[in-house]
């Protein structure tokens, strides 16, 4: 029973670690950043290069890889998004090209592959990140294995959880950013710089991304296209959460991993998939601002 | 009256002629310095993780041939397209490449989807298609000629083994949820029984899903003693990590693997498979000078110095000298010559001596079992002597004296009575 009960917490907290990010880009600034799920896969291939050029190890990789997503998504923010605030469609559209443009590059190694120049790390094939002994250990509770790895990734969600929390509730910055979420226009009358904040926090959004990518490199597979179906689970989460809703994102993704984990230890794995589907239609169905909400832009 | 009808004759013939013409001369022009073949894997989207390597083994053949002087005198030059991962853009390209292109040999697939998209434009328009990955049998083209293992060369031999050397008597059997892995687990299902053992579970997970956690679960409170794996792709990646992560040992219950190769091993990091066991015919570690050249070559014709080689990859590169070897037999590019020639056809690969099998176009292959060691090489510990006949009718009671599929076709009543 322990160990369902783990698996459960284990795959929430790997739902929750994608929709993170998501919950402040979709939710709180009104984009549909469909290059999140491509974050996560920078996020990844930055353990891979750091590991490669660098020799840098996996826990290492964790502040680079915040850093190179976080400036990735400054600059999408600078030269895409930031054009298109209030145009919902527009920002699913522009952020989708972005995406495949990511994984293009990555894929064809920023186009020297045409040169037949190959760099160590790039290009189509599945990358290999080399994970710390001590994380694919299994420790034994009271009659079970704990999986490491998997106690590691709700470590770290949880961490991150909590820090964005304090960012959100117990900083300047927070206060501000929540002004430009309820009214961004209100908030600029009261001076806020909301263009700065708007940046800061999409890189933040995208950063939280990056993180994700280095837990995800460690037990799933590294390739370009890693990142689309995770985007997918993303936004399951924040919509059956409530848009804009922290809490929400947190309780929508327990919830969700749970019952997947249960049904697929009750029947199988496509059933359970399944299953966490209709659940989310019938969330939406039955409340269809999510679990919670609040009025926002 | 009647001469306008004359000139407007003649004005037809004429214009005829001049539409003819240029065809004509093109046509003769390119017969004589080259010969084209399409060469179409996926270069792009997610297979092109595996494709890319199949289908630079195949144009390393071709240049290899062009080198030492190409088929019947004339250089061989290869139209690659790009099938995108996607069966309809493979069905598309396959068009493109039969119908307008004209080619009446094409090298490509890795998945039965993508082959399965492409099998009526070849059939439709006679042309031969060149197939060069295991895949699960239940399949007579006259239009495709299959160089990778079918069913019986990789469970035949793998099965039997498993009960007899390790003492295994519980599988538990997993895989993608396909028809690949669904056909694959009916082969074993016979064989085990045959062998006097059984199977606990018969589980499949969607291709590309990568969440593992309750199915090893599941796998750990089965009471198995053996895990038979027909997964595919990325997953196979995040399957052996859960696998380890939840304290399972493949020296206690180890998995035995179909589909598990030297590119998936490399993805993973060789410590997640040490001691697990994989069945194919080919294997990098093969122990011969003409395999280690082989790698050697491989290596340098795509600049990277820790390429693998693979199953796959390997029937790409022999099957286009089996291609060169029918052409330069019967002296024609035309489909129904290659056809027949090809037939019995023979050569030493790098994994040993093949022959297509008259009758179904299937190749013979040599079975070989391998357990996976801490470099990510797989260590070769049992093999057949030699080659053994390909039965892509063997879960329906193919045997190699009651042959389903033949030179004639497919025999549906055999099929239907089974």
């Amino acid at each position: 029973m322990l160990d369902i009960v783990f698996i459960g917490l284990s795959l929430g907290s790997i739902l929750l670690l994608v929709a993170l990010g998501l919950a402040i880009t979709y939710g709180a600034m009104g984009v549909i950043n469909m290059a999140h799920g491509e974050m996560v896969m920078i996020g990844a291939y930055t353990v891979v290069m750091a590991g490669i050029w660098l020799h840098l190890g996996f826990i290492a990789s964790l502040p680079l890889a915040f850093l190179v997503t976080a400036l990735l998504g400054y600059l999408i923010e600078r030269l895409v998004v930031r054009r298109l605030y209030g145009r919902l469609l527009d920002t699913l559209l522009a952020t989708w090209g972005v995406a495949i443009l990511l994984q293009q590059a990555v894929r064809l190694e920023f186009g020297l592959s045409f040169l037949r120049i190959h760099i160590a790390g790039l290009g189509p094939g599945l990358q290999r990140v080399t994970v710390p002994g001590w994380m694919t250990r299994a420790i034994p509770v009271g009659g079970d294995e704990i999986n490491t790895y998997r106690l590691v990734i709700i470590v770290v969600t949880a961490a991150l959880a909590l820090l964005t929390w304090l960012l959100m509730y117990r900083t300047d910055f927070g206060i501000q950013l929540r002004a430009v979420m309820r009214n961004p226009r209100m908030a600029a009358a009261c001076g806020i710089d909301v263009e700065r904040i708007n940046a800061l926090a999409f890189a933040y959004g995208s950063g939280l991304a990056g993180v994700a990518g280095v837990m995800m490199s460690g037990f799933k597979t590294v390739f370009p296209d890693m990142g689309t179906p995770m985007v997918v689970d993303g936004f399951l989460v924040v919509v059956a959460g409530g848009v804009g809703s922290l809490i929400g994102s947190v309780l929508s993704a327990g919830i969700l991993g749970q019952v997947d984990g249960f049904v697929a230890q009750a029947t199988n794995d496509i059933l359970a998939r399944a299953v966490v589907f209709a659940l989310v239609i019938l969330i939406i169905v039955v409340k269809p601002t999510g679990l919670f909400s609040f009025k926002g832009r | 009256m009647s001469l306008d009808r004359r000139s407007l004759l003649k004005a037809g013939t004429l214009g005829a002629g001049m539409l003819a013409t240029p065809y004509f001369f093109h046509r003769t022009a390119r017969a004589d310095d080259t010969i084209k073949v399409g060469v179409l894997f996926s270069l792009t989207g997610g297979l092109s993780i595996i494709e890319k390597s199949l289908a630079d083994a195949t144009l390393m053949a071709i240049a290899e041939i062009n080198a030492s002087g190409g088929v019947m005198g004339k250089q061989v030059q290869a139209v690659v397209e790009d099938g995108a991962s996607d069966p309809k853009t493979y069905n598309e390209k396959a068009s493109k490449l039969v119908v307008s292109d004209k080619m009446t040999t094409v090298f490509g697939s890795y998945t039965s989807a993508s082959r399965k998209a492409v099998l009526p434009v070849f059939e439709k328009r006679n042309s031969m298609y060149f197939y060069p990955t295991y895949y699960e049998g239940y399949e007579c083209s006259k239009n495709v000629v299959y160089t990778g293992a079918v069913p019986n060369q990789q469970l035949s031999n793998f099965i039997p083994w498993i009960i007899k050397n390790l003492g295994k008597k519980k599988f538990f059997i997993v895989g993608s949820n396909y028809i690949y892995p669904r056909e694959m687990a009916k082969v074993c299902k016979i064989l085990m029984k045959q062998h006097g053992a059984e199977y606990v579970a018969d589980e499949y997970l969607e291709l590309g899903h990568s969440e593992w956690g309750s199915m090893v679960n599941k796998i750990k409170d089965s009471g198995c003693d053996a895990v038979l794996s027909n997964v595919v792709g990325d997953s196979v990646v995040a399957f052996y990590r859960e696998y380890k992560n939840q304290g399972l040992t493949h020296d206690k219950l180890p998995i035995c693997a179909t589909v598990t190769s030297e590119i998936e091993i490399a993805a993973m990091g060789p410590e997640y498979a040490v001691g697990s066991f994989t069945s194919f015919p080919y294997f990098m570690a093969i122990d011969t000078d003409r395999n280690k050249a082989f790698v050697e070559r491989y290596r340098k014709y795509v600049k990277d110095p820790k390429a693998v080689t693979h199953h796959a990859l390997e029937s790409s590169y022999f099957q286009v000298f089996l291609w060169k070897q029918a052409v330069e037999k019967v002296k024609s590019m035309e489909t129904n010559a290659i056809r027949e020639g090809i037939k019995g056809q023979q050569m030493d690969a790098p994994n040993g001596h093949v022959t297509i099998d008259p009758d179904n176009l299937h190749t013979y292959l040599t079975p070989r079992i391998a357990q996976w060691q801490s470099d990510g090489q797989g260590k070769i510990v049992d093999a057949y002597k030699e080659p053994i006949v390909p039965l892509p009718y063997v879960a329906y009671g193919e045997t190699p004296t009651n042959l389903f599929c033949t030179a004639k076709g497919l025999d549906v009543k055999k099929l239907r009575k089974s």
